[in-house]
Order: C-alpha cells, then sequence, then structure tokens
C-alpha cells in the first residue's frame, strides 16, 4: 500500500522534543569568541568617530572591529548576484551608513555577557546626513541597474486596452490599499559559527538555502566554492528572512579570519530589524471594470513599495491581478520608494501575499456593486488557462475547491451580515488564495543499503516544512521500504546542493530529484536480480517480479555490494522556473472565515476558518494540514495585527521586540482551523504530481477577513492592519 | 501579547534581582551617562551557586549578571532552551524553576541557588517521552521546533497549575509562549490531551 499522502509523523518529532536538535546557537566550538554588533543609532551619514577604550578596558573583551580592521571584499564579490545575496552593500566596509540599525562595530570577547557589556562600552560619534524616509518618497520607476530583483518577475505588463475597456463597464470600483512594513521575526533569530583552517571556511548557519551562502562567502574571501562549508541541519523559522545571504554572514567570517578563532555570532532580536530584511510598505491603487454579468473586462493594478538606497527590492503584488482571473484588457505597474531604511526581502507570502490583500478585497467591492455573491462573480471570471502566456495550466481544480471549501463552511447558508452574538456582530468573508510554482535546479542521491534500509542525502534543510519526512516518505514508496527505515542526511554543503527552502519550492524541485535518484536505484536493484525494470515491483522490502520475490539484503549481499547508489537532478536553465515549460503551474485555493466585531470597543476576533486547496498531490496530510494553519495564521496577523512602524523624525523602527510589536499568540486563533485538500494529482508539474502547499496559505487571508468585517459592520477598511480604531463606531 | 500570569512575575523576579545585589554586586545596564561607571571590576566577580539541574546537583562559579539562561546555554551546554528575545517577550527560554514555569531569562542565575532547575532535556523518563512530548509529536504541534522546548516545558507548568481545563482555558495560558510556525491549534490540542492523560 503506498505511505503517499498518509499523515506520517515527522521523523525529527523526537529530537525536537526532548531539545537535542542543534540549531546554529546550539552549536560551540573550543577557543570561540563571542560576537555582538555595536549598530547604528542614526539613519544616514558616516560614522566620524568610535571609541573602544571603554570596552576593551572590561574583562573578556579581547578585541573591538571597526571598518578599518575587517578585510576588503574580493574582487570576486563582484561577480556575486543580488539575489541570493541580499545585498551588495556589505557594512563596515567604509564608514558610510545607510540605514539605522547597520552595524558599525563587532565586539569579540571570551564570553557572551563580555561581549554584550563590551558593546554597550563602544562609544561611537556620527556625522550625520539628511536620511530619506522611504514612506514619504515619491514613487519611482523600477532601476534593473539596481540589484537583480527586477529580474524576478515583470514590472510592467499589458494586455488589450484597459482604459478603453474601462469606459464601457457597466460597473466600476476602484480604490487603494495599503499594507505596513512587517517583520518576519521568526523565532530564532539568524545566528552562524565561523570557523577556519588555514584557507578553509566552515559555519553553523541558520539559513532556508545552504549553496547560496557558500557561494557568496567563497566570493568574499575569493576562495573555491569547495574551501567553503556550510552546516546547516536544522533552522528555527524562516519566513524568507534566512532565504538570501545577509551581510552579518560575511562579518562573522570575517571576524573569524582576523581573529583567526571561532566566532560565534547570534542576533539579537533588536538586530533581527536592522540587519535582515522585512516586507515593505506596499500601497496599491486597483480598478476593476465589470460587464452587467460580472464578468471582468478591465483591470488596472499600480503598486508601490518602500525600498533602501542600494538595490531596488520589488514586492511583486501586481501578480494577481494578472494571474488569477480571465480577462482581456489588464495594466500592471510596479514602482519603487527608496530611503535609508535595511534592504526588505521576500517574507511568507510575497507578490501574491500583498497583492491578494488588495484584489481580494476590490473583488469583494465589485460583488457588492454588481450584486452577485463574490463565489459566483469569481466562477464569471474563471481562468481556464493562464492569462499571461495563454497556456493551459499544469492542472487547476479550483472550481472544486469552491465547492469543497463553501460546502464544509456553510457558505451559502451563512449568517446575515451583522447577525448578533451577544455584543460581537457576526461578518463572513471570502477570498482567493493563490502562489505562483517556482521550480529550482537540486541534487539528491539515494543510497540503498545492505541491511535493507536507505538514506538520501542533500543539502536541502528544514526550516520546519517536513521534507526529511516526506521524502522518507517517497523514497519508502519508490524502493518499498517504510519511511522509519529510509534515513535523511540534510543540512551539509558536503552533500549533493538542493535548492533552497521556500517558495514552496522544496517538494517540487528536490522532490522531483529524488523520485529520478531513488528509480535509478531500484533499477539498478533489477539489474542486479537480471530482472527486466519494467516487470518488477518493489514491496516490504522486496524485489518482486510475477510470483518471484527477493529481499533487498539477499539481493545485495549475494551481489556483494555493500550499497547501491543513485543519482538525480533536477536540472533548471537560468536557477529558477515556473513549471514545465509550456505549462505554468500554480496552486489556488480559496479561503472562508468567520469574525466578530465588537463596534463599540472595535474588537475584531477570528470565529473559524476554512481554507480548500487545489495544490496537485499531497505527500502527507499531516505536515501539508500543518504548513496550511501556519499560513492561515500568518493570514491573520497581516488582517489583524502586525506592522512594524518607521519612525519618521528618527528614520528607525519605533519598536524592535516582540512586546511593542504585536503577532499573532495562541488565544487569538481558534481551533476551527478546518482545512480541506481537492483530490489531485498533477501529471504536468513533475512526477510526484505535487505543486506547491505552504506559501500560499497566507495569501487572500487579509482580504477574506476584511471582507467578513464588511460584512458584520459596513465598515471597508483599506489599509492593515485592521486594529481598533479603524472599527470603533461614531 | 498578554503578560503571563503564570510566568515568574515582576515582583519574584525584583525580589531575585536584589538578593543577588545585597550580597554580591549592583547589577544594571550602564547607561549614556553612566558608561563611566564601567570600572573593569565591577563584573569581575562571580558567585557561587549550588543548584540542582535535571536531577543533577550543580555547583556553578558565576557572574552576578548572568542569566539563568545563558548558564544553562553556554556553560552546562544544555542548549534545549532556546533564546528567542532575551528579555521575557517570547517564552522559548522556559524551564521549571522549583516545578515552575518561568523565563529563564528574566532569572539571573545568581538568584537560584538551592532551586531545582528542570529543561527540556531533564524531563523525559529516559528513553520514554513525557505525556507532553509526546502529544506534541502526535498532534503535529510544531514545524521547525524552535519555540517547542518552551512549549513543552509551559504545557507541563500549565497543566501543574490547573490551567488546562478546556481549549479556550489552554490557549489562554499558553499564550506567553510564540509560535511564528504558528502551530497553535495543534499545541492546544497536544496540551488539552496531555493533560487528560496526566490527571
Ligand atoms: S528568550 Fe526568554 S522570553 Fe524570549
Ligand atoms: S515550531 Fe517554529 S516557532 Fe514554533
Amino acid at each position: 500500500m503506498s505511505n503517499l499522502g498518509e499523515p506520517v509523523p515527522r521523523s525529527d518529532g523526537k529530537i525536537k522534543v526532548n531539545g537535542s536538535a542543534r540549531f546554529a546557537a546550539d552549536q560551540s566550538l573550543p577557543g570561540q569568541l563571542h560576537a555582538v554588533f555595536v549598530s547604528s543609532t542614526i539613519p544616514a551619514g558616516r560614522v566620524a568617530n568610535i571609541d573602544t577604550g571603554l570596552a576593551l578596558g572590561l574583562p573578556g573583551v579581547v578585541r573591538v572591529l571597526v571598518a578599518g580592521d575587517l578585510p576588503p571584499l574580493h574582487a570576486d564579490f563582484n561577480e556575486t548576484m543580488v539575489p541570493p545575496l541580499a545585498t551588495k552593500s556589505i557594512p563596515m566596509q567604509s564608514d558610510e551608513i545607510l540605514h539605522e540599525g547597520q552595524p558599525i562595530a563587532i565586539v569579540l570577547a571570551e564570553t557572551l555577557e563580555a561581549a554584550e557589556a563590551g558593546a554597550r562600552a563602544v562609544r561611537a560619534t556620527y556625522a550625520p546626513a539628511p536620511y530619506i524616509n522611504p514612506e514619504a518618497a515619491a514613487p519611482d520607476a523600477v532601476d534593473p541597474e539596481r540589484g537583480g530583483y527586477s529580474y524576478l518577475d515583470a514590472s510592467e505588463f499589458l494586455k488589450g486596452d484597459p482604459e478603453a475597456a474601462m469606459t464601457s463597464a457597466a460597473h466600476v470600483v476602484q480604490a487603494e490599499y495599503a499594507q505596513p512594513t512587517r517583520h518576519a521575526n521568526p523565532m530564532e533569530p539568524s545566528a552562524i559559527l565561523a570557523s577556519w583552517s588555514g584557507d578553509n571556511l566552515t559555519v553553523y548557519d541558520s539559513v532556508q538555502h545552504l549553496p547560496a551562502v557558500q557561494a557568496n562567502l567563497a566570493a568574499t574571501f575569493g576562495l573555491e566554492r569547495a574551501a567553503v562549508r556550510v552546516i546547516s541541519p536544522h533552522t528555527g523559522g524562516g519566513f524568507g528572512v534566512k532565504g538570501y545571504v545577509w551581510p552579518h554572514e560575511l562579518l562573522a567570517a570575517m571576524a573569524a579570519r582576523v581573529m583567526r578563532r571561532p566566532v560565534k555570532l547570534v542576533l539579537t532580536r533588536r538586530d533581527m530589524y536592522g540587519m535582515v530584511g522585512t516586507q515593505p510598505r506596499v500601497t496599491q491603487e486597483i480598478r476593476l471594470g465589470a460587464d452587467s454579468t460580472g464578468k471582468l473586462v478591465s483591470m488596472t493594478h499600480v503598486v508601490s513599495n518602500v525600498t533602501g538606497l542600494t538595490e531596488d527590492y520589488i514586492e511583486f503584488a501586481t501578480v494577481p491581478s494578472r494571474s488569477f482571473y480571465a480577462c482581456d484588457n489588464i495594466s500592471n505597474l510596479q514602482l519603487v520608494r527608496r530611503g535609508n531604511m535595511t534592504l526588505p526581502t521576500y517574507m511568507r507570502s510575497p507578490a501574491e501575499g500583498p497583492g491578494s490583500w488588495a484584489l481580494g478585497s476590490a473583488m469583494d467591492e465589485l460583488a457588492r456593486a454588481v450584486g452577485m455573491d463574490p463565489i459566483d462573480l469569481r466562477l464569471a471570471s474563471y481562468a481556464e488557462v493562464d492569462p499571461v502566456s495563454g497556456d493551459p495550466w499544469s492542472s487547476k481544480k479550483l472550481r472544486e475547491a469552491y465547492a469543497l471549501g463553501s460546502e464544509r463552511f456553510g457558505w451559502r447558508s451563512r449568517p446575515a451580515g451583522g447577525t448578533l452574538d451577544g455584543h460581537w456582530r457576526i461578518g463572513c468573508g471570502m477570498a482567493d488564495c493563490s502562489q505562483g510554482v517556482t521550480r529550482f535546479g537540486s541534487t539528491v542521491r539515494v543510497l540503498l543499503k545492505a541491511d535493507g534500509t536507505a538514506r538520501f542525502e542533500s543539502s536541502l534543510c528544514d526550516v520546519g516544512q517536513g521534507p526529511a519526512t516526506i521524502f522518507a516518505q517517497v523514497v519508502g514508496e519508490i524502493l518499498g521500504l517504510s519511511p522509519d527505515r529510509v534515513h535523511a542526511v540534510t543540512g551539509d554543503t558536503n552533500l549533493p546542493p538542493a535548492g533552497p527552502t521556500y517558495g514552496s519550492a522544496t517538494t517540487i524541485s528536490t522532490g522531483t530529484a529524488l523520485h529520478q535518484a531513488a528509480t535509478a536505484v531500484r533499477d539498478r536493484l533489477a539489474r542486479l536480480c537480471g530482472w527486466p525494470v519494467a516487470e518488477i515491483a518493489m514491496r516490504g522490502g522486496s524485489i518482486v517480479r510475477g510470483t518471484e520475490s527477493r529481499t533487498i539484503e539477499a539481493v545485495l549481499s549475494e551481489a556483494g555490494v555493500s550499497e547501491l547508489s543513485g543519482d538525480g537532478a533536477l536540472e533548471i536553465e537560468n536557477y529558477a522556473d515556473a513549471g514545465l515549460p509550456g505549462f505554468p503551474a500554480r496552486s489556488f485555493g480559496a479561503i472562508f472565515v468567520e469574525v466578530g466585531v465588537d463596534p463599540e470597543l472595535g474588537l475584531l476576533r477570528l470565529r473559524r476558518a476554512t481554507g480548500a486547496y487545489s495544490v496537485g498531490r499531497i505527500l502527507n496530510a499531516r505536515t501539508a494540514r500543518s504548513q496550511m494553519i501556519g499560513g492561515i495564521v500568518w493570514g491573520w496577523g497581516q488582517a489583524a495585527m502586525e506592522a512594524s512602524h518607521f519612525e519618521p523624525s528618527l528614520g528607525r523602527w519605533h519598536a524592535k521586540d516582540l512586546a511593542n510589536v504585536v503577532l499573532p499568540v495562541n488565544a487569538d486563533i481558534p481551533p476551527e482551523i478546518d482545512i480541506a485538500f481537492v483530490d489531485e494529482f498533477d501529471p504536468n508539474a513533475g512526477p510526484l504530481g505535487v505543486r506547491s502547499v505552504g506559501t500560499m496559505a497566507a495569501t487572500g487571508v487579509a482580504a477574506a477577513v476584511a471582507n467578513a468585517v464588511y460584512d458584520a459592520i459596513g465598515i471597508r477598511v483599506r489599509e492593515l492592519p485592521i486594529t481598533p480604531d479603524k472599527l470603533v463606531q461614531g | 501579547m498578554s503578560d503571563h500570569p503564570g510566568k515568574i512575575s515582576r515582583r519574584t523576579f525584583m525580589r531575585g534581582t536584589a538578593t543577588v545585589a545585597a550580597g554580591v554586586a549592583v547589577i544594571g545596564a550602564p547607561t549614556e551617562a553612566g558608561a563611566q561607571d564601567l570600572a573593569p571590576s565591577r563584573f569581575s566577580s562571580s558567585v557561587t551557586v549550588r543548584f540542582e539541574i535535571n536531577g543533577v546537583d550543580h555547583v556553578l562559579d558565576v557572574e552576578p549578571r548572568t542569566t539563568l539562561l545563558d548558564a544553562v546555554r553556554e556553560r552546562l551546554q544544555l542548549t534545549g532552551t532556546k533564546k528567542g528575545c532575551n528579555r521575557g517577550e517570547c517564552g522559548a527560554c522556559t524551564v521549571l524553576m522549583d516545578d515552575r514555569r518561568v523565563n529563564s531569562c528574566l532569572i539571573l542565575a545568581a538568584s537560584t541557588d538551592g532551586r531545582k532547575i528542570t529543561t527540556i532535556e531533564g524531563l523525559a523518563d529516559g528513553p520514554v517521552l513525557h505525556p507532553v512530548q509526546q502529544a506534541f509529536i502526535d498532534h503535529d504541534a510544531f514545524q521547525c521546533g524552535f519555540c517547542t522546548s518552551g512549549q513543552i516545558m509551559s504545557a507541563v507548568g500549565c497543566i501543574a497549575e490547573g490551567h488546562a481545563g478546556s481549549n479556550a482555558e489552554i490557549r489562554e495560558w499558553m499564550s506567553g509562549n510564540l509560535c511564528r510556525c504558528s502551530a497553535y491549534p495543534q499545541i492546544a490540542a497536544a496540551v488539552e490531551a496531555a493533560a487528560g492523560e496526566i490527571v
């Protein structure tokens, strides 16, 4: 019987509940120094002077490194690409300050306490310069010369004649939607332990993609890639901010180089606001035109996001308006607002996350203008093909997801908006969830051993989505082994390089390579038996042909082979693509929520939610469900709670902690989070039939919540988060 | 985020600090103006503490400024206890002190003399997981696992306090422990199941 789809428990469950899983900051090396950053308190200008005397006088403090003490970036660094390097602006290569919170000195001490005390004792003076508040900056066109983010999607898109079509539309809605900057705040702050042996560098790091760290550290020092080893078996949540390579990783390795001792750097929670990226503030103008039957005839969508001064990070929130619905006339434009801030980055969920908030809200406004149920409005413009290329989707069962979700939620029999439950007014809302598929080049090796166990080797890191678990299921399926007989060896660049663990790309990318590798092993085993590959099956630890059956152990020991190995690779031109050529791949779904609003106090509560999704085949019902729940909670955070406020006079974040930046806690989330998947196998996405799961769960939720709020009390909130001040009535 | 009533209270924290202050040294983050007070001798003193950790007696010389969290992680290499914020905001560092859940980043190691500390490493009975640990696996109550040690220790405390009577009560009393992977419904379900087993 197939184990695929079964709710197999996580293979790393035991080490995660007994505290023995070692994360980057849990590593220690003999002779290590603890590093603590001193960071800039001004947003723009130069470091005038750094007085380290006091710090150096403290017991345990060994050295305070300032800009001139660090090795310059090697010429190879010029060849690196942004992304996967997050930014080319590496602090402490000069005295220039580009944003508040930028490292200006590194205190190295024998103990963490001494390094912390040393950092507090360093005195810096500055030559401040006028700074630019990105939120107040005028929107500007994207500059393709500023980093490579603009190559990741389209900054402009035009199809048909949206302006002309808009004038002939029977219904037009037009509005501006905004969402604030949000910090990812993974529970594990970024951490790195760097150690040199001659010209070889080893780092224990907290990352979502090991080979990118390896390549960029190698370029920093002008080394061969093989001279750099990155180890990252467990990462404590990333949500995008550990996806690209950030300057602190380079600085830690530089410090270790200078000191000739291992250096352990664990960012503080405060550092996480200045040294790694964020999802930027995004404002969106949307116009939708529909004919008298509610069918979309024109869509225009202009997006601007804040970014830093050195690179144009682009939050591609226009993606939904050119991929969610069938429409003959579409225009999209992406703009940026540059200022003195840490460069933003891809954060759960990028592009479609912000975009679906605006579009999902505008569709609700349109549904009310036309007088249609929002599901019927969506069905009237159902995109049977990709609106951009005109190619058929690899597979799309969104109609089924609408039906499944609305049935489970009771959408068609929902209480009338504003129904009272005590002092709560009840409202229901729905919106589309969707995320495009990304595939990254990946390699894997599978080994079948004479004791009838198997293992797979890949540099992939498990950030919590559970790839080690589901890949054991896949190998087990192909080799006829129970998943607990398949071991994952991961998280080390000495292993075959895997693509990143972000963008929900791991299962489809590394999984495809894994399928190939395990199949190669199976075929080799068949050849050892002298049986035609087409005639064999793998079952219960044996290879079976018709009525004949031989155990793996017997075949291997008879052949005198200790293990059989197979390699697999998903090769992708240009680093990444969006699915098999000719089959644009996208995951789809719908989210339904019921909220309660107390209009007197402005309180908003989530009462229940149903998500129904078309994502291809589900390999593990348990880990997939957890990912979707996690995404919905993130969506609730985006909708109702999360915001990092930029202080305009100081040019810094108002709060840089977990107490004054509100995040969802257990009490915010009801147990009634219902997850359902449409039964689906996507043959055009790859051999496993999977597309992508986790990232899209956080799309659509904010719109569904805002739509439910409108349903409850008739207030249309167009600026997130939906806080009490926006809900109290008169 | 609610202030967690089950966690160490501000008053207890102050009491702990005061004990240290009287005995050894004055603790306080230097302010901009007071930086000159950082005479080298200031942190050179150390305090000897005797505590029981996971059933084993320890004698440790610690600096008065060292938190229980840093002592456990960096000195004793018990790295299962995590640091998510270092200021009492996330619960990742939760341990049991005399069977009460506390944020170990808010406890000075010097104040733990004579105390009994249990960390995640001390919870299982040999190879047999504690019911709360097993329930976390059974309910898939984590993804990355970084908050998990703190969640589990907090859950043990929550159940012992009698605050696990219903799903709603559990969610309220487990809200001092952040989980950014957002496994909240599964965590509440795991605590509910374990609570049923423990009584
Ligand atoms: S590390 Fe102690 S509460 Fe966050
Ligand atoms: S499991 Fe990742 S933060 Fe809770």
